[in-house]
Parts: structure tokens; sequence; C-alpha cells
């Protein structure tokens, strides 16, 4: 069963090299061939996942050794892959909503001339994050994490004629970086605390190290995290990443590679457990973010980058839960899959109500759709009500679980996390509802396009539709049947462990009070874009509005400090490589020139002179030698 | 006697470089054939050598001893060890691909007075045979006069490469054309004629020390100890053998000839530069003054890391401020050489493998990118980045494989620079962690000129100017695809190049006696 | 009579003949006084011959005048092609072998 492994990864691989090297022949049916490919690595998934449940809790790891990588003395790293609960999980939610929206693309992309090139992204997307999750060590693990960024990179930059598209893709790949070398400087730490950076022998050594190193190697690993999750304060590149085709921001800026971050710390579990102090910064950046992106999102006009705020503030969340340690992991992996289904769905439908309005992404130019897209209406609304938290939905039981997780951490610090967690929840049900009233609800303020066309919204063809139903199922079943009996609890238990902490409040006080929070929300945003109409331009807006709207001035700072002043500097040493560094030798050369110059106009052409430096040199020879015998 | 094997790896691109210089002017394309097919034959003789090659063996394979100038105890010496193998390999492969690129570079102007003794096609190809032949004679020579006469020999052919068949995209014309690649040539020849004299006296000074110029006698009279030397001497021996191949290599603050000659140069010979000849730098490094010098290795080692660490940030610093693709690229090279040389002075097994597979990885992906990059001016006949734009569109397979040659440079995983590049840093950092922690935002740099390199040419709206480019045509194809193959291929499996290497590794790093760090805590395996 | 006053003869040839070198323009005249310096040395040759009492000096005197004639010879004939090409025989009209 455990050959099977490599399968899945094969697939998209393969997909991936046919459809880019395959050339123009394969423009007609390479979607098609993509899909496939794609559906048929979730069909292995889904074979793993029957074959994995027949199995007992304990016995559950599957691995498979391909074969050695880097071989160097006192240095290993092996292609091996390792499928335990945790990866299956994630193996299920990647391919299984990559597939839809693969199919997704095949409409929403058909006019597009490059599409087989599209898919042939969208699968090395695939095959990347599952190197990534099935990883049996970190450095194979850095393959996938470098590979889902140059996915990324290729996909948010598809539209490369766009210079904004370019930019924001080489932004998102060179944040990702820094983000990378938290990563690498993790692993060289790893290597020289425990000899080997393996999943296996690591976590069990982590008890014999120092909590100095530990935390060390905690905090590089919450770098990487930031970089790939979008977290505070790496966080900038995940609203320009939205340039990218919505399919594409659906999949791997919502679902799936944004998510790595919290499979990372949840899979370094025995390093966190073993470094408090890590952990609590992980739990600040979560907290942090999980409020910068609700605030954005409540700003942004554009519907794409304000779920993009919220893709933020819920990975915020998640990441919070992953740093409360074991009381949280389970619940931060269960948001992560539920957020996969309906911050996917919320996405494709967003996308889909672009395709009918011309590729219009303000949502101040949208308003009254419902009537003309019920079905994206919808599916559209069910994850709204997913993802606020509306009682029996999906969002309901998995955020709910982390509020009482940041609640039972005890003390004062409890007590903050739970304010922040709730605070949060509030903010999130506000700009939520204010993205469905400014879309689907109000009087139509459609706009013309650049070209003069005035938008005449429909329904999406059947390929679009299809994936988003799948999605607004999941997001309303997944919560409520991952939590009857606690059956995802149970699953996850035997890899992250789990402690159930000791809340000081009780679950249900708890409910009650994200409910108060949740309506106050709700009914805010009602009173601001639901009773009120709302302005095509823009108003003024408060100065948080403002700041909120330009990213709380984030992209601001890194201009002014890192590029203007990284400009300044290259400059500088592009000056000073010439005049300095150049300097030294060409002058050295011309004090040479200039002094060969001067010895040279004493080579005159004359033999007379040429005669008496002959006999003046002679002269002095003797005299030389006589003063020499003299002596 | 068995077949003098490494002998005929050199003797076969020379009689090639002779045949071909002696085609007749008006039969251009035979030359190039021919040249073609002696860099072919050498390539399989190459392989033949490393197949003959046991990587477990001795430390100095298929050896050969004759005596050449008696009375100096100068011998011709020829051995190669695992490093030697990987570098000879490397050498004999990009050259094919070298000729190939240079297909058209030396064809005479249409307007070239017609006459019978002007041959520029025919003495092109012969110098790369040429050059080829002194690398990989330099790659093998146990002899320390017999490597010495090489490393300054090969300044020749390589000296006219650059002055004599510059790049014809220039945008002051072929007047600055001319006057900036005989700077640049100039340049070239005394950074590296005076680092080859100080190494001549170092040479001299070893000599007097040691009575031999055997590289194999000499260290094993060190290893046994019947040959000792005063701290003085030896520092100031290692340092007159340093100083020339740091010149080569090239090391910041000595870097500045190789962007003038890398963008004068037609691509093909900026490959030679780059990818070839200053590898003998880094390459003597490890084999002469690791193996000669020991303990003034370790006792330079400090000032060495912090001049490697300068270029790795300088060079990538440098090279985002480029406005040119070639110099832009040199830049980038400073910075790979930086990372090597840390790698060979970090004196641990982790950092010197991977400096070796670094030099062949750089190699390789510095040839795809730059002969890309080559056919891409060759196209718009200007090197300034801010000509191009949205080549994307129009030339697509152009723009991938600069892509893919790109994402090498900045060490992609996956692609093979990665591995070695990975390996020097956890050699480095787990011996100097501060260092090692520095030289990570390299990594970060090289994707920022990378990507804006790509960017700046390949997306964004087409320019009127590359409308009209035409994509890679099936000579290039030819040239880039296996490049890209092997990039990727090495990346996943480097296990063929690592077993070679590491033996010869060990032998290193017991020469210098040093052992790898443990780690903190041991592992249960 | 006192064989020193052969060497201030010598001495004084030498000099007049050095003079003429560096003084006169006229490449027949030069080479003349080039030979006038060969002989002087001859004479010093052969008075040192015999004051030393061995025949060394005259050998030497001899090689000189072989070489002294294989020079005019050769000498003789770059003047007259440079006078042949020039017309004229100075020597300060021929100073292109300079930078």
């Amino acid at each position: 069963m455990e050959n099977l492994i490599a399968l899945l990864v094969a697939a998209p691989l393969i997909g991936a090299a046919v459809l880019l090297c395959g050339g123009r022949r394969l423009d007609r049916a390479g979607h098609w061939l993509g899909t496939l490919l794609a559906a048929a690595s979730f069909v292995i998934g889904v074979v793993l996942f029957s074959d994995m449940l027949g199995r007992s809790a304990d016995d559950r790891s599957l691995h498979q050794h391909l074969f050695s990588w880097v071989p160097v003395e006192g240095f290993r790293a092996d292609i091996a892959f390792q499928l335990d609960q945790l990866s299956m999980t994630f193996v299920l939610l990647i391919t299984g909503v990559g597939t839809l929206i693969h199919l997704y693309s095949i409409g929403y992309m058909e006019h597009d001339e490059r599409r087989r090139r599209f898919f042939g992204y969208l699968n090395l997307f695939l095959a990347a994050m599952l190197i990534l999750v099935l990883a049996d060590n970190y450095l194979l693990l850095y393959l996938g994490w470098e590979g889902v960024g140059l996915a990324s990179y290729l996909l948010i930059g598809f539209w490369q004629h766009k210079p904004s598209a370019a930019t924001a893709a080489k932004k998102a790949f060179l944040v990702n970086r820094v983000g990378d070398m938290g990563l690498s400087i993790a692993i060289m730490l790893m290597f020289t605390t425990f000899g080997t950076f393996a999943f296996g022998p690591v976590f069990a050594a982590t008890g014999d190290a120092s909590e100095g190193k530990l935390t060390a190697i905690g905090l590089m690993l919450l770098l990487a995290a930031c970089g790939k999750s979008a977290q505070v304060p790496l966080q900038s590149w995940l609203g320009d990443a939205m340039e990218g085709p919505t399919p594409v921001s659906a999949l791997i800026h919502a679902a799936t590679m944004v998510t790595a971050g919290v499979y990372l710390i949840t899979r370094s579990s025995a390093v966190f457990n073993a470094a408090p102090d890590a952990q609590l910064v992980v739990v600040v950046v979560g907290a942090v973010t999980l409020l910068f992106g609700a605030i954005v999102g409540c700003a942004k006009d554009d519907i794409k980058k304000a779920l993009a705020g919220s893709t933020m503030s819920q990975i915020g969340y998640m990441i919070l839960a992953a740093g409360l340690g074991p009381i949280g992991y389970v619940f931060a992996i269960m948001h992560l899959v539920t957020h996969g289904f309906f911050k996917a769905g919320l996405f494709l439908g967003a996308g889909s109500v672009m395709h009918g309005m011309n590729d219009e992404v303000d949502m101040r130019k949208y308003g009254g759709l419902r009537t003309y897209m019920p079905v994206t209406f919808v599916t559209f609304g069910l994850g709204y009500l997913a993802i606020i938290g509306f009682p029996g939905l999906s969002g309901f039981f998995s955020k709910d679980k982390i509020i009482e997780a940041a609640f039972a951490k005890g003390g004062t610090e409890g007590w903050i996390l739970g304010a922040v967690t709730l605070l949060g929840a509030g903010i999130t049900a506000f700009y939520m509802t204010r993205v469905m009233l400014m879309t689907f609800f109000g009087e139509k303020r459609w706009q013309p396009d650049a070209k003069g066309d005035a938008p005449h919204p429909h329904e999406s063809p059947r390929s679009m539709t299809i994936p988003m139903i799948v999605l607004a199922v999941g997001s309303v079943f997944a919560g409520g049947f991952f939590s009857l009996g606690d059956r995802f609890l149970h699953w996850l238990e035997p890899v992250t462990g789990h402690d159930h902490g000791d809340a000081p409040l009780s679950a249900g006080v708890i409910t009650g009070a994200t409910m108060v929070v949740l309506v106050i929300g709700v009914a805010v945003a009602w009173l601001m874009y639901g009773r009120a109409s709302v302005p095509v331009a823009p108003p003024r807006g408060s100065l948080l509005t403002r700041a909120a709207r330009r990213d709380l001035l984030q992209d601001d700072f890194n201009h002014v400090v890192l590029v203007r002043g990284g400009e300044h500097l290259t400059r500088s040493l592009v000056y000073m490589d010439h005049t300095l560094v150049d300097g030294v030798v060409n002058g050295t050369a011309a004090s040479f020139g200039g002094l060969s110059g001067r010895l040279r106009k004493l080579q005159n052409g004359y033999a007379r002179t040429y005669a008496v430096s002959m006999f003046g040199g002679t002269a002095v020879l003797i005299a030389a030698t006589l003063l020499m015998r003299a002596v | 006697m068995s077949f003098p094997l490494l002998t005929a790896t050199a003797v076969l691109p020379a009689v090639g470089a002779i045949a071909t210089a002696a085609v007749p002017a008006a039969r251009r394309t035979a030359a190039k054939w021919l040249a073609l097919l002696f860099s072919l034959a050498t390539l399989a003789l190459a392989v033949l050598v490393l197949v003959r090659f046991e990587p477990g063996g001795a430390r100095y394979q298929l050896t050969e001893s004759h005596a050449w100038i008696a009375d100096f105890g100068v011998r011709y010496e020829l051995g190669v060890d695992g490093i030697g193998v990987a570098l000879l390999a490397l050498t004999a492969l990009l050259i094919p691909f070298v000729i190939l690129a240079g297909w058209h570079d030396a064809d005479p102007l249409e307007d070239a007075r017609p006459n019978r003794r002007w041959r520029p096609t025919q003495g092109f190809f012969a110098l790369i045979l040429m050059v080829e032949a002194m690398v990989i004679l330099s790659f093998e020579a146990t002899d320390v006069f017999l490597f010495y006469i090489l490393f300054e020999a090969m300044l020749i052919p390589m000296y006219f490469l650059i002055g004599g068949f510059g790049d014809r995209a220039h945008a002051g014309g072929d007047e600055a054309a001319a006057t900036q690649r005989s700077y640049a040539a100039v340049k070239f020849l005394l950074y590296n004629l005076v680092g080859g004299l100080i190494m001549l006296a170092a040479v001299i000074g070893l000599y007097v020390v040691a009575g031999t110029f055997s590289l194999s006698e000499i260290v094993a009279a060190r290893a046994d100890g019947s040959l000792s030397m005063a701290t003085g001497t030896e520092r100031w021996l290692f340092l007159g053998f340093f100083f020339a191949f740091a010149v080569k290599a090239p090391l910041w603050p000595l870097h500045t000839w190789l962007p003038n000659a890398m963008g004068e140069a037609t691509a093909p010979v900026a490959v030679l530069i780059t990818a070839v000849v200053d590898k003998v730098g880094t390459f003597a490094m490890l084999r002469f003054c690791l193996g000669l010098f020991p303990e003034a290795s370790t006792w330079a080692t400090p000032a060495i890391l912090v001049l490697a660490l300068i270029s790795i940030v300088y060079g990538a610093l440098l090279a985002v401020g480029q406005r040119d693709i070639k110099r832009l690229i040199a830049y980038a090279s400073i910075s790979h050489f930086g990372f090597i040389i840390m790698g060979i002075f970090a004196m641990t097994s982790q950092g010197q493998s991977g400096a070796t597979l670094y030099m062949v990885n750089h190699g390789i992906s510095t040839a795809a990118l730059m002969l890309v990059a080559g056919f891409l001016i060759s196209r718009r006949g200007s090197r300034l980045i801010a000509d191009y734009g949205g080549v994307q569109k129009v030339a697509p397979v152009l723009a991938g494989t600069f892509l893919i040659g790109g994402l090498a440079t900045l060490s992609l995983p996956g692609l093979s620079p990665f591995v070695s590049e990975f390996l020097v840093l956890v050699g480095t950092f787990s011996r100097y962690p501060v260092v090692g922690v520095i030289a990570t935002v390299g990594i970060v740099l090289a994707a920022l000129y990378v990507l804006v390199l790509y960017q700046r040419t390949m997306t964004g709206p087409v320019k009127d100017a590359v409308r009209t480019m035409p994509d890679l045509r099936i000579r290039e194809l030819v040239v880039v695809t296996p490049l890209i193959a092997l990039l990727l291929f090495l990346g996943v499996y480097p296990k063929p190049l690592t077993e070679i290497v590491n033996p010869a590794v060990e032998h290193t790093m017991s020469d210098v006696q040093k052992t790898d760090p443990k780690p903190e805590v041991e592992a249960a395996p | 009579m006192n064989p020193v006053n052969y060497l201030y003869l010598a001495s004084l040839l030498f000099t007049i003949g050095a003079a003429g070198v560096l003084i006169r323009r006229n490449a027949i005249v030069v080479f003349m006084c080039i030979e006038l310096m060969l002989n002087a040395c001859n004479l010093a040759f052969v008075t040192f011959a015999r004051m030393h009492g061995n025949l060394d000096g005259q050998i030497i005197a001899f090689f000189t005048m072989v070489v002294a004639a294989a020079e005019v010879v050769v000498g003789l004939a770059i003047i007259v092609s440079l006078f042949r090409s020039r017309h004229s025989a100075s020597v300060d009209d021929a100073s292109l072998m300079k930078l």
C-alpha cells in the first residue's frame, strides 16, 4: 500500500511535465489531462484513506523510502514519504479541492490562449504541495515548500503582460524567500543540534536538546510559517497576490498553500511543546494577524482583496491555535480544513461574479446580483454563513473550538487571547456581511467597463457551478461531521496529541458570547451597508479606514525602508565598485603609465643621446668601482 | 605501460585546435564541425575517465609520471582524484555547448574584405579548444610546476578570445566596443598575470623548502612529519598561492576584472571564463592551498571567510544594481564564488563536498543562463535590460528556459545548485553559525536579482523592438535542453556526483587534520 | 722609454675618439672615431702586454682587429644604404627608432 504514496505525487508531476513540455499539440486536450491527473491523485488519496481507516490508530503511519537524495559524509537527506493522519488530512484536502478547482478552471480560463500552461502550473502546484505534506524530513519539505512558492509565483504572474501581476508575483516570491531563509536556518540548526533533520529522530530527541536551541529552531520555523502563511510581519504579499486568476486565489491563496505554515507548526509540535517561549511568539503573531487581517478586510472595496484579508485573519486563528500547544493543534487543523471548504467556495463565488461582471472587482460597482446569479448567490451565501460561524455550519464548530481553546490556555494570557479571538469573530461577521450586502443586495451600481461595455450578469457555466456547489456542501456539513463524537479529534490525536486544558468559562457561555458578537457584527454591517445606500465612489473614511485600505501602511513602510533604501544602497555600491575598488587598480595602472610617459621622453631617437648615456653610464661604473676599491 | 588516458584527454583538444586552425579560410563551416567533433571526442574520453575511475580506490588514479626537466626535479605527473574527475567531466561537457552556442559568433562581418589569410572563425574555435586542453590538463596535473605553467598559459588563448571576439551588441558602436573590449582583455590579463607571478615566487619558494615539485610527495612528507616548514614561511607561501587563486576565482576585492571580461566577451566566451577557467582557481584552493599548507590554511580561515561573505553579499547587491544583462550575471557569479570559497574554508565535509558540487552545478547553471541570455542579446542587439520587455509573449520557449536558468541561479530546490548551496551553508553553519546565517541573506538577494531581471526583460507589455523576435531555433534548443535536463537530474539525484566527490573530500579533510563538529544531541538513527 | 707614456697616448686617442662620436653628425666621421677608440684600446692592450711580460694583451689586440674589420664591413654597408635612401649621412636624420 505504501508504494501508492509516490504515485500520489507522480500523477500531477507527470501532468505538469507533459503539459509544459508538450507544446501546442496539447492545447485542445491539455486541460482535461490536467484535471484527470488531479482527480487520479484524489482517487489514490481516497484509496489510501480507506486503507488507513482499516488499521488501528497506532498503526496508521505509512512510510515509503524512494532513494537517498544527498548522501554526504555525516549528512543524509532522503527522498522518502511519510503518510500519517495529519498528512492524510492534507492530502485529501489538497487533491479534493484541487480537483474541484481544476474543473472550475476549465470554464473560467476558457478564453485564455495559454490555458494549457495554466493547467501545467496547477499540476505543478499540486505535486509540490503534496511533497510538502508527505515529506518525512525537513529538507524534502523544503523542496515542496519552495516548489509551491514557485507555482504560486508562476500563477500569480500568469497574466504577465500586466505589470501589476508581474510585480505581485515577484513580491510574493521575495517575501516568501525571507521566510524560506528561516526554514533553511532552522534546518541547519537541527543539523548541528541533532545531526539529522528527519522528522522521527528529531522529534524523538527534542527532550535532550537545550531549550535555547529549541526556541531558536521554533522561531525560525515560525519565520518560515509567517512567510508562507502571510502572517505579520511578512503578510504584505497576499493582498497583491490577488492579481492572479481567481481559481489560483481559491486554491493556493486560500485553501492550501497559505495554510502550509500551520502544517509546519503542527508537524513540529514536538519542538514547539519543548520551547514555550517560541510558542508564546507564535500565539502573539497569530493574534496580531487575526486582527490585522480582519481590519484590512473591512476596508477593502476589491472583493478578492477583502477575502484575502479574511484569509489572513482566519489563518491567524489557526496559527494562534497551533501556538496554544496540545490544546489547540487539532482545532487548528480542523479549522484549516473547514476554512479550505468555505474560503475556496467564497473565492470561486467571487470569480463567478467577476466572470459575469466583465472582470470588475470593485464591490461598489456590484449590487443586487442575487437574482441574476442564483447558484452563485446561494453557494456564496452558505460559505458566508459558514465563515461567520452561523450555528450548525462548519465555521461554527471549528472557530468556536479555537475560541474555547484560547480561553483554556489559562491565566491572564488566556483571557487576553480569548478576548482577541472573540473580537475577531465579531469583525469577521462585520466584513463578511459587508461583502455579502455590497455584492448581492441593494441597488444595482453597475458601471460600464473600460471598453464601454455594460455588464450583463449571468450565471456561470456548469463546470464552474458544480465545484461551487460541492464546496458549499462541504462548508455546511464538514464541521458538524467532524465534531460529531469528536471524530476529528480522535483521528488526529495520535499524531498531534491533545490536552483539554482548563477553561475558566463553560463551553456554553463561550458559545453564547460568540453569538452575541456575531449578531453585533452583522447588525452594524447591516446598518452601514444594508439600510444605507452604498456610494459608488468610496467615501474618504476615517483615518483607520484609510490606513486599512493601504494595508495598514505596511507597503508604504516597505517601500520607504526596503525598496528606496535598497535602491540607494545598490546604487552607491555600484558607484563604489567603479570608483573605489576599480579605482585603486586603475590608479596604480595610471601612475605607472604616467611614469613611463615621462621616462619615454629620454628616448629621442638621436644616436648621440644614447651614446652620451652609454658613456655616462660607463663613467659612473668606473667611478663606482674605483670608489669601492678606495674604501 | 597502460594507455595514457589522462594525457589523451588533453592532447585530443590540442590536436583539434591545431587542426581547426589549419582549415582554409573559405571552409569556415568545416572548421566549426571539426571543432565540434573534437570536443565531442574529448567528451567521450572524459566519460571513459569517469568510468575507469573507482570512487573508493586510491587517492590519485590513472596516474602518469615521466621525467621532464630533471635538473629542477620537474616531472610530468598526472593523476585525478574525485574533485579533479568531476571538474574534468564538467569542462569536457560544457565545451561542445560553448562551441555550438558560439556557432555564428565569429563569422566575419559581411563587409569585411575578402582576404585569403583572414580566418577569424577558425581562430575562435581553435582558441576555445586550446583553452579546453589547458584547463583539462591543469585539473590533472599533480606536479606543482606543471600546474603553474598551465595556470599561466591558459591566459594567452583567453586573452585573444576576450580581446579579439567581442560582443557585437554594444551601445556605443563599433569604435567604443573595440576600446572597451581591449580594456577588458588587458585588465583580465594583467590581473591574472600579477596573481600568477606572485604564485611563481611561491612555487620557487616551495621548491627551495621542499626540494621537489611533486604534490603527492610533499603532502605525504607533510603528513608523516618528515617535512616541516617554519610557521612564517608556510604562511607566506600559502598567501602567494592563495592570492593567485583568489584573483582567478575571483574573490572580493580582486573581482573587478570579471564583470568587464564577461560583459565584453561573447556569451560563449563568458561561459568559458566563469564556468570553466575560473573553476581552476577554486579547484586549486582545494588541492594546493589545503594540501600543501594545512596549518596556514587554518590560520587564514577567518579572514578568508570574511572576504567570502563580503563577496556573497556584495556580489548579489551589485547584481541588483546592474543595467547590463551580462554584467548582472557576472556579479551573480562573484556571489556564487563567494559561496564556493566559503564552503572550502569552512573545513567540514559538508562544506567541501558542497563546494565541489557547487563548482559543477554553477558551471551548468551559469552556462544555461548565460547562453540563453546570449541568444536573447543576439536577437535584439543590446545588452541593456531596459531595451527588453514582454519577451515572454513573443518567445515563450526562450523566456521559459531563461527562467529555469534564473531559478537555478537562485538555487531553487529541485534544481542542482540548491543541493550544493545548502551543503555549503550547512557545512559553514556547523562550524561558524554567524557566518552561515549572514550567508543565507545571499539566497534572498539572489531571488531579487534574478526575478527583477526576469520581470524587466520578459514580462510586461511587449516593446516594439522585440515584437518580431523569433523563438529559440533548433541549434539553440540543442544547446539549452541538455543543460536544463542535467540541472533537473542532478537536483533530484546528485548521488553519482557525491559518490565520486566524497572520498576525495575525506582525503582533503585528513590533509588539514579536521573532523566535523559533533551534533549537540546524538539522535537515534 | 717609460711604457706609461703609451698609456697616456692611448687614453688621449680614446678621448678624442669618444668626443668625436658624441659631437660629430657625419656618420663616416663617427665611424672613424669609433675606429680611433678601438685602436686606442689596442694600443693599451699591447702596452699592458709589454708591461706584464706576457702575450695575452697582444692576442686580444688581434681579436679586436678582426672584430673591428667585421664591424667596418657591416657598418659601412649600413651607412651606404642609409645614404642611398636619404641622400645624407647625418646620424640625426635616422631618428625613427623612438616611440
